[in-house]
């Protein structure tokens, strides 16, 4: 008590002491910072209001009259509302199935102890590094002798491979967090494994299986260079159909950047929702 | 399946003392466990290592999908000794490692710089603030950094050239040039990771008792001091992650470069990821580009395995 106090008031007095300038520089760098983050999203964001004439001035203008006739033109005539769409269901579909299969997985490591579970645990952690066109260039191939090039099947299954590790990962951390005792006592009720895991397990991981899908379905609606070479036009996703504008000699910026807007904003606000475990989700957890 | 039961020998010893000390015999939980398991070792051995194998398969015959009815003969290692003896892979190579010296110096020193910022005690609320902006880089789509990029760095209207305009610069054609467009990759790529970094060290300093920094304050007024001897050693388990993170990561990078620059002009941002596109699609030499690919792999799998045993302490 007495040693807090006297802390507290070390605090205080240090604070007192502590000059105006060093705060003024503080607030300094953390206004940088910030302007550092924010601003080629804004830029971004501000291009897609802009009208083509603003848009394309030299020097680019700071103040402008908005307009929404970007988006417009985006979503209803260059078709990027059906790769959005593309990505919704490729997204979903692959984090479904990578929370149904992982979620067993990363259970049986968190509570099974077995020959070879580091070995595993390791290979399933290493997909994290593969570079995406190691296995870009074998699957086109494996992909087309199956006749699954431009098929939503292909990008679902493809991108288990970084899906399904994520999962796995932040999902044994959660099923470790829980008291065994809860399940020994179900288990000596005579339930059986897979009971208790359904039961009393899974729903009790619920916040750790939602943060884990987050990221999962960020990863895939993020993914780039699988959908560029795997779909054609039925398939496309959403960073395909904006990458796609880079041809000809007059870009449409304004759409340009309303498709970046659109596909980057909700991926912003997920990526809030799970801002204070985004850590442990970009390192595949060593680091919390 | 055989992979879940396996055990490699040099591991096996350090393995059996724990099984021996559960309170249950290990072959009765192993048969749980390998229910457990299955559904999601089939499925990521059937879309992460069956290619893999296609891919070793492929380095070792010649096989051009621009000539499709062509016989795909054997050829041994042929295909790696093409790649290992071809300048265009190592410049390849060389320019994804010098991209690496440029962007790893620059994000770790600006992260813990950041990171410092956003420790240190008062301004509560604008370090909120600007730990929520913090985010925004990191959540953006890896594509649409490349359009980003592309917008700002514009040779006729980018504020980039209005930024040097300003200070009394004449505009450049930043992706019209070898050496600036290297730059203006590095540029965004600085953008988007630096957060990351920042975040990884400011966990790092929040390790850092309280007690003792507080004390340590009351030490002494050098800033540099207390980094020094008392955070820095917090920050090391961080600043080993990153390392590894961030090769493995430029690496893999293609995306924001693929979409900015398509490796041009010439080949002056074409680092690896690139270069081995290039071969499979453009080129369409499966052969050539698997050899790259499964050297690339090999790199990746040594990448991890350090990543493993410096940052992974228990398992």
């Amino acid at each position: 008590m007495a040693a807090s106090s006297t802390a507290a008031g070390l605090e205080t007095e240090a604070a007192g002491r502590a000059p105006v300038a060093a705060t003024v520089w503080h607030f300094l760098a953390l206004a940088a910072i910030f302007v550092f983050s924010v601003f080629p999203f804004y830029w971004m964001v501000t291009t897609s209001l802009k009208s083509q004439a603003d848009a394309l001035a030299n020097p680019p203008v700071w103040l402008f009259t908005p307009t929404l006739e970007h988006y417009a033109a985006a979503l209803f005539t260059k078709e990027v509302g059906a790769t959005l769409v593309n990505s919704l269901i490729v997204g979903t579909a692959t984090t479904v199935l990578a929370v149904g299969l992982g979620t067993p997985a990363a259970y049986a490591l968190a509570r099974f102890e077995f020959r070879g579970k580091r070995d595993l645990w390791f290979w399933f952690i290493s997909n994290r590094m593969v570079s995406p066109i190691v296995l870009a260039v074998p699957f086109f191939l494996v992909a087309r002798s199956l006749s699954l090039i431009d098929t939503h099947l292909v990008l679902i299954l493809l991108y288990l491979t970084f899906t399904l590790p994520i999962v796995v990962w932040i999902c044994t951390d959660q099923f470790r967090g829980i008291p065994p005792e809860l399940e020994e006592a179900a288990l000596l009720d005579g339930a059986s494994r897979f009971t208790v895991f359904r039961r009393i397990s899974l729903p009790l991981a619920m916040p750790g299986i939602a943060v884990s899908a987050i990221f999962a379905f960020i990863f895939s609606w993020n993914e780039l260079l699988f959908a560029l070479v795997l779909t054609r036009s039925q398939a496309r996703t959403a960073p395909v159909a904006a990458t796609s504008f880079m041809s000809g000699y007059e870009l449409p910026w304004g759409e340009i950047m309303a498709t970046g807007t659109l596909i980057v904003l909700p991926m912003i606000v997920f990526a809030l929702i799970v801002s204070g475990r985004l850590v442990q989700g970009l390192t595949m957890g060593a680091v919390k | 399946m055989a992979t879940t039961v396996d055990p490699l020998p040099a591991e096996g010893p350090t393995e059996d003392p724990m099984g021996a000390a559960g309170p249950r015999p290990g072959r009765m939980r192993l048969s749980p466990a390998v229910w457990f398991l299955a559904p999601a070792v089939l499925a990521l051995a059937a879309v992460g290592i069956y290619p893999l194998g296609v891919a070793v398969v492929n380095s070792l015959h010649r096989y051009n999908l621009a000539r499709p009815n062509a016989p795909t003969p054997f050829v041994g290692l042929d295909n790696y000794v093409a790649v290992l003896s071809d300048p265009s892979f190592w410049g390849a190579v060389g320019r994804t490692f010098a991209f690496l010296a440029l962007v790893l110096p620059a994000e770790l020193a600006l992260g813990v710089l950041f990171a410092l910022a956003l420790h240190r005690p008062g301004l509560g609320l604008m370090r909120a603030l600007t730990r929520v902006a913090l985010v925004i880089p990191i959540a953006t789509t890896y594509a649409v950094v490349g359009l980003i990029g592309r917008l700002i760095f514009n040779r006729q209207f980018g504020v980039a050239n209005q930024a040097l305009s300003w200070v009394g610069l004449p505009p450049v054609d930043w992706l019209g040039d070898p050496t600036l467009a290297f730059v203006a990759i590095a540029i965004m790529d600085v953008w988007q990771w630096t957060p990351f970094c920042a975040l990884i060290l400011l966990a790092g300093l929040t390790m850092v008792p309280r007690e003792t920094e507080e004390a340590a304050r009351l030490e002494t007024t050098s800033a540099w001091s207390i980094f020094r001897h008392l955070q820095l050693p917090y920050l090391l388990p961080g600043i080993t992650a990153i390392l590894i993170l961030r090769t493995a990561d430029v690496l893999k990078l293609f995306d924001a470069v693929f979409v900015m620059t398509r490796g041009g002009p010439g080949t002056a941002t074409e680092l690896i990821s690139i270069y081995v596109q290039r071969v499979a699609f453009r080129v369409f030499d499966q052969g050539l580009a698997s050899a790259q690919a499964v050297i690339l792999l090999v790199i990746t799998i040594v990448l991890s395995r350090l990543y493993i045993k410096f940052v992974y302490r228990e398992v």
